[in-house]
C-alpha cells in the first residue's frame, strides 16, 4: 500500500515536470537547439539514466519532503525548482559530457608530438559568454515575479494568525478569535493564512515545506509570510535556522481541517479548561499549583494559574504531540518528561530554573509526576 | 632602544629547527604553512567524521548537543580559515616568486611573520577545546545567540580574537603578495603574460585587503559587547540582529571567492602543461576573475534570501546571483577548450584538475539553483546547502589543492608523488566525496534541515544518512593513501629533475628543488609561457620572439645577496599571541604581550633587510 503510495507520488513528480516543459517550450526549444549540435543519443541516454536515478531520489511521501507541495506557495517553489532542476540537468550532461569526451579523445598517444598551440577563439568565446547569459535573462522572469508571489500575502478573504517563536517551541495566537495554542497550528483548508512571526530570544525560522519555504524570524523585527492548504491533512514543521542547543527538537505540526473543524476547534480552545474529576487529577491540579508550575504555564479558568514563559496548558491534552512536535500525547511521555526535561531537550529553560528541577526538597517524586501527569493529560 | 637588536645575535646560518624558526625564505615558509595547513585539513577531517558518525542512524547519541553544535562550527572554521586558506597561502608562497622570475617575495620577514601569526590565531581557534569549550554559534555566528546571555562562556572569545589575529595574518600576507606581483616580475613579464595562478593570486589578495575589515568591524563590536556589555547586537536592547549578517555575509561572500580563485588559478596552469597547448583565452580567463573579484562584492544578500528583506531586495541579489555565473562558466568552457586538440597526458595532477571541473560544474549548478529566491526558501538552510557548498569547496578547492600538490611537489622536494597511489587517491577521493556528499541534495529536498545533532526516524532520512557516512569513510582511506604516498615520495620518491612534466612557466626552468636564489640569473620574459617557448620555440603571438636563449647572457649576477634570517618576525607574532590571550583572560597580559610585539617590530625595523657582514 505504502510503496503503492510512493510510487503514485513519483510519477505525480514527473508529471508536474512534464506540465513546465510544456509551458516553457521556448527554453525547451532552445536547448533541444544546443542538443543537437552535440551526440544526440548518448546525451539523451546519459539524461535518462540521470533523471531515473535523481527521481529515485526524490521521496514525496516522507513528511517533510518539498516534492509532494500541498499549497500553492509549495507549488509555486517546486515548479520554480523543477524547472531550474531540468535546465541544470540538461546543461550538466553537455558540458560535463562534452568534458569527459574531450579528456578521452585526447588521451597523449605514443609519439605523438606537439598539439597546435590554439590560444583561443574569440566567435566561440563569445558565443559561451552569451547564451548562458541569456538563459539567466530568461530565469530572471519567472524569478522575480515567483519572488513578488511569495513575499506579498494576497488580497481578499484570510486568517491572520501570530506565531512567538522561542527557544524551543512555538506560541500561536489568533488575533481574531484570541485563542492561544502552541506547537500545533490549526488552519482552515484552501485559506488565505497570513502568518507574521516574532521572537523572543534568537533567529528562528518557520518552515512547514509542502505547504511553503521557510521565513526566519528575528528578534526586534515582525516577518510575515502567507500560505495556503490545498487538502486537510497533518503538516510537519521544523526551525530551521540554528538556535542552540536543542534547535533539532523545534519541531511543530499543522493541522488543516475544514472550515467547519476548525470552528469548532477554535470554540473548544476558547472554552475554560475542565475541572479535574478523578483523585489522582485532582492531587495532579493540587500539585500544579504548589509546584510552581503556575509561574510559567497558564490554565484557563485555574486562579493564579497565568504565567507566560511556557506554553498555555489550558488544552494541552488535545494536542497530539508534546516538547514541540518531538513525541506522542500520552501519559507515558508526560511522566518522562516531567522526570527529566533536560534529556529530552537540552538546555530548556524549565529544566534549568523551574524549582522541582533546581531544588532537590522540592523535587517531584514517581507518585506526584504520574499525578501531573494525568491532570495535564485530562486537559483536553 | 638601539641595542634590543643585539639581544638576539642575529642568526646567520642556523640549522635544524633554528633554520625553520628563524627562515624568511618564501619556499620554507611555503613548506611551513602547506604542512601546517595540512595538519589543520586532518583535524578538520576528523570534526567531520564525528558528525558524521552522529548523524548516520535517527536518534544516534555519540556526542552530545553542545559538542555537536562545537563540531559544526570548528570544522566550518578549520577548514575555511586554517585548512584551504592557508593551503591556498602554500602555493602563494611557494610557486609565485618562482613563477614571476624573483628571488623572493617584497617582503621576507613580513611573510614569514604572516606564517607565525597564521600558526598562533589557529592554536588560538582551537584552543576552545581544551579550554572550556568552543565556538558553537556556527561560522557565521549570527546574533543574538552570540550574546553573552545566550552563549555564556569563552567559546566566541576564541572565535572573535581568533578571527582577528588570523585576519592580520591574512592582512599581511595579502599586501606582501599584492606589492611582490606589481613589482617583483622578472623583466618582460607585462600583467597580461603573468601565468593565471599569478592573476588570481592578486585578485585573491585584493579581496583579503577589503573583505577582512568588513568582518573585523563585526568582530569588534562583538567582542565589545561581550566584554564590555555594549549593545550593537544585542537585540533585548533595541539592537537590530541583521546588522551583523549584513557584516558578516558582505566578508562572507567574497570569501567565498578567496577560497575559490586561487583553485581556478592552479587548475589554469595544470590543464596547459598536461594537454601541452597554451591556455585557451587567456585574457578572457583573467577578466573573468577579476570579474568575479567585483562581482562578488554583490550577491551577499543571496545568504540571506529567508531574511524577509522584501520583494525587491531578493530580487536584485537573485539577478546580481545568476550573473556571476557567467564568468564562471566562461572559464569552465575555457578549461575546456583548453583541453580540446591537445595532447592529454592522464597524470594524476590532470586527473585532479578533470575532477575539479566535473565537480565544480555541478556546485555551480546548484548554486544557479539557489539564485532562484522564491525557490531557495525550500532549500535555505538544509542539506541541499551542505550539498552545494561541498561541491564548491571540496570538489572545488580541496580538488584543486590537490591537484596542485602532486603538479608542485617535484619541485618543492626534488621528489615525484607515486603514480600509482596518486591515481588510487584521485579515484578513492572522487567516488568518496561524492557518495558523501550527492545524497545530502536529496536529504535537502527531502527536508533535513543543518545542524540538528539528530532527527526522527519517521522523517525517512535514515537511508541516505547512512550512505552520506560511508563515503565519509571512503574520503577518510582516500587521505590515508595520500599521507602514505607523500611521506614514502619525501623519502624514497623518483628523483624528478628540472622539468618532470614539460612545464610552460618560469618554475621548471630551475633545478628542484630551486636554489636559495631561486635564479641565479634573472630570467628576461617575452611572453606568456616563457619556458615553453625557451624549449620549444615561439609561435606565441602575444608580444615578441620566442627566441629568449639568446637573452641568457642578462644580468649575470655575482655574489647574489639574500635576506637574512631574523628572529623577529616569530617574537612578534608571539607577542600578538599573548596579546590574544590577554583579550581573553586579562588586560594585563595583553599589555605584556601588546609590548613584545612592539618591541620586537622596533627592533625589526632596526635590523637591516641583509647583514653587512653576511656573504
Amino acid at each position: 500500500m505504502r510503496a503503492a503510495e510512493q510510487l503514485r507520488l513519483k510519477i505525480k513528480v514527473l508529471y508536474s515536470t512534464l506540465d513546465i516543459l510544456k509551458r516553457n517550450a521556448t527554453l525547451v526549444s532552445v536547448i533541444a537547439r544546443i542538443t543537437g549540435h552535440l551526440r544526440v543519443t548518448s546525451s539523451l541516454t546519459a539524461l535518462v539514466v540521470l533523471s531515473v536515478v535523481i527521481v529515485a531520489g526524490c521521496t514525496p511521501d516522507h513528511p517533510m519532503s518539498t516534492f509532494d507541495a500541498q499549497g500553492p506557495v509549495a507549488q509555486r517553489q517546486l515548479d520554480l525548482f523543477m524547472l531550474i532542476f531540468w535546465i541544470a540537468l540538461v546543461v550538466f550532461v553537455l558540458v560535463g559530457g562534452w568534458l569527459l569526451y574531450t579528456v578521452i579523445r585526447f588521451r597523449r598517444k605514443s609519439g605523438q608530438g606537439i598539439p597546435h598551440q590554439t590560444h583561443g577563439n574569440t566567435k566561440l568565446e563569445i558565443t559561451w559568454t552569451v547564451i548562458p547569459a541569456a538563459m539567466l535573462a530568461i530565469l530572471a522572469v519567472p524569478t522575480v515575479i515567483g519572488t513578488f508571489y511569495i513575499t506579498n500575502t494576497p488580497d481578499g478573504n484570510r486568517l491572520d494568525i501570530e506565531v512567538t517563536a522561542h527557544q524551543w517551541w512555538w506560541e500561536v495566537e489568533y488575533p481574531e478569535s484570541g485563542v492561544t495554542t502552541s506547537n500545533e497550528i490549526h488552519i482552515p483548508v484552501d485559506m488565505v493564512v497570513n502568518v507574521d512571526l516574532i521572537s523572543t530570544d534568537v533567529l528562528h525560522s518557520f518552515w512547514v515545506p509542502k505547504l511553503a519555504g521557510k521565513l526566519d524570524i528575528i528578534p526586534g523585527r515582525t516577518t510575515t509570510m502567507w500560505l495556503q492548504a490545498d487538502a486537510v491533512g497533518e503538516y510537519y514543521g521544523q526551525c530551521a535556522e540554528f538556535c542552540g542547543e536543542s534547535h533539532a527538537w523545534m519541531r511543530f505540526r499543522v493541522f488543516v481541517d475544514t472550515a467547519e473543524e476548525f470552528e469548532a476547534w477554535q470554540e473548544a480552545q476558547l472554552a475554560q479548561a475542565v475541572v479535574p474529576s478523578t483523585p489522582e487529577e485532582t492531587e495532579g491540579a493540587g500539585l500544579f499549583l504548589s509546584k510552581g508550575c503556575v509561574a510559567c504555564h497558564s490554565i484557563s479558568g485555574v486562579p493564579g494559574a497565568v504565567g507566560v514563559r511556557g506554553p498555555n496548558l489550558s488544552h494541552v491534552g488535545s494536542r497530539s504531540t508534546l516538547g514541540a512536535g518531538i513525541m506522542d500525547m500520552t501519559v507515558e511521555n508526560i511522566a518522562e518528561w516531567l522526570t527529566d526535561p533536560n534529556k529530552l531537550k537540552p538546555g530548556n529553560i524549565m529544566s534549568l530554573e523551574a524549582p522541582v528541577y533546581t531544588n532537590p526538597d522540592l523535587s517531584l517524586s514517581t507518585g506526584e509526576i504520574a499525578a501531573l501527569s494525568s491532570y495535564i493529560q485530562s486537559l483536553k | 632602544m638601539a641595542t634590543i637588536g643585539h639581544v638576539l645575535r642575529r642568526p646567520t646560518n642556523p640549522t635544524g629547527l633554528w633554520n625553520w624558526v628563524t627562515t624568511i625564505d618564501h619556499k620554507k615558509i611555503g613548506i611551513l604553512y602547506g604542512i601546517t595547513s595540512f595538519m589543520f585539513f586532518l583535524i578538520g577531517g576528523l570534526e567531520a567524521i564525528l558528525m558524521r558518525i552522529q548523524l548516520s542512524r535517527a536518534g544516534h547519541e555519540v556526542v552530545s548537543p553542545e559538542v555537536f553544535s562545537q563540531l559544526f562550527t570548528m570544522h566550518a572554521l578549520t577548514m575555511i580559515f586554517l585548512a584551504i586558506m592557508p593551503l591556498s597561502a602554500a602555493f602563494f608562497n611557494l610557486m609565485i616568486p618562482l613563477m614571476i622570475g624573483a628571488r623572493d617575495v617584497a617582503f621576507p620577514r613580513l611573510n614569514a611573520f604572516s606564517y607565525w601569526v597564521f600558526l598562533f590565531g589557529a592554536i588560538v581557534l582551537q584552543s576552545g577545546w581544551f579550554l572550556g569549550g568552543s565556538p558553537n554559534a556556527g561560522w557565521f555566528a549570527y546574533a543574538p545567540l552570540t550574546a553573552s546571555s545566550f552563549n555564556p562562556g569563552n567559546g566566541m572569545e576564541f572565535y572573535v580574537v581568533g578571527l582577528a589575529v588570523l585576519g592580520i595574518s591574512s592582512l599581511a600576507a595579502a599586501f606582501n603578495f599584492i606589492v611582490t606581483i606589481l613589482n617583483m616580475r622578472a623583466p618582460g613579464m607585462t600583467l597580461m603574460r603573468m601565468p593565471v595562478f599569478v592573476w588570481m593570486t592578486l585578485v585573491t589578495s585584493f579581496l583579503l585587503v577589503t573583505a577582512f575589515p568588513v568582518i573585523t568591524v563585526g568582530l569588534i563590536e562583538l567582542y565589545f559587547d561581550r566584554t564590555f556589555g555594549m549593545n550593537f547586537f544585542n537585540t533585548a536592547a533595541g539592537a537590530d540582529a541583521i546588522l551583523w549578517q549584513h557584516l558578516f555575509w558582505v566578508f562572507g561572500h567574497p570569501e567565498v571567492y578567496i577560497l575559490i580563485l586561487p583553485a581556478m588559478g592552479i587548475v589554469s596552469e595544470i590543464l596547459p602543461t598536461f594537454s601541452r597547448k597554451p591556455l585557451f583565452g587567456y585574457q578572457v580567463i583573467v577578466l573573468s576573475g577579476i570579474a568575479i573579484g567585483f562581482m562578488g562584492w554583490a550577491v551577499w544578500s543571496h545568504h540571506m534570501f529567508t531574511v524577509g528583506l522584501g520583494a525587491v531586495a531578493n530580487s536584485v541579489f537573485a539577478i546580481t546571483t545568476m550573473f556571476i555565473a557567467v564568468p564562471t562558466g566562461i572559464k569552465i568552457f575555457n578549461w575546456i577548450g583548453t583541453l580540446w586538440g591537445g595532447s592529454i597526458s592522464l597524470k594524476t595532477p590532470l586527473l585532479f584538475s578533470v575532477g575539479f571541473i566535473f565537480m565544480f560544474i555541478i556546485g555551480g549548478l546548484s548554486g544557479i539553483m539557489h539564485s532562484i529566491a522564491p525557490s531557495d526558501a525550500q532549500q535555505q538552510d538544509t542539506y541541499f546547502i551542505v550539498a552545494h557548498l561541498h561541491y564548491v569547496l571540496f570538489g572545488g578547492s580541496i580538488f584543486a589543492v590537490f591537484a596542485g600538490i602532486y603538479y608542485w611537489f617535484p619541485k618543492a622536494s626534488g621528489r615525484m608523488l607515486g603514480e600509482r597511489l596518486g591515481k588510487l587517491h584521485f579515484w578513492l577521493t572522487i567516488i568518496g566525496f561524492n557518495v558523501a556528499f550527492f545524497p545530502m541534495h536529496f536529504l535537502g529536498m527531502d527536508g533535513m534541515p543543518r545542524r540538528q545533532v539528530t532527527y526522527s526516524s519517521e522523517m525517512g532520512w535514515d537511508f541516505w544518512n547512512m550512505v552520506s557516512t560511508l563515503g565519509s569513510f571512503i574520503i577518510f582511506c582516500s587521505v590515508l593513501v595520500f599521507l602514505h604516498n607523500f611521506f614514502r615520495s619525501v623519502r624514497k620518491g623518483e628523483l624528478a629533475g628540472n622539468d618532470p612534466w614539460d612545464g610552460r612557466t618560469l618554475e621548471w626552468s630551475i633545478s628542484s628543488p630551486p636554489p636559495e636564489y631561486n635564479f641565479a640569473t634573472i630570467p628576461v620574459v617575452h611572453g606568456r609561457d616563457p619556458f615553453w617557448e625557451e624549449k620549444y620555440g615561439a609561435g606565441v603571438p602575444a608580444g615578441g620572439s620566442g627566441d629568449s636563449k639568446s637573452d641568457s647572457h642578462e644580468e649575470a649576477h655575482h655574489g647574489i645577496h639574500m635576506p637574512t634570517p631574523s628572529y623577529w618576525p616569530i617574537v612578534a607574532a608571539l607577542g600578538l599571541f599573548v596579546a590574544a590571550y590577554g583579550l581573553i583572560y586579562n588586560f594585563g597580559v595583553s599589555v605584556a604581550g601588546t609590548g613584545i610585539a612592539m618591541i620586537a617590530i622596533y627592533a625589526w625595523a632596526m635590523e637591516p633587510a641583509t647583514e653587512p657582514n653576511k656573504d
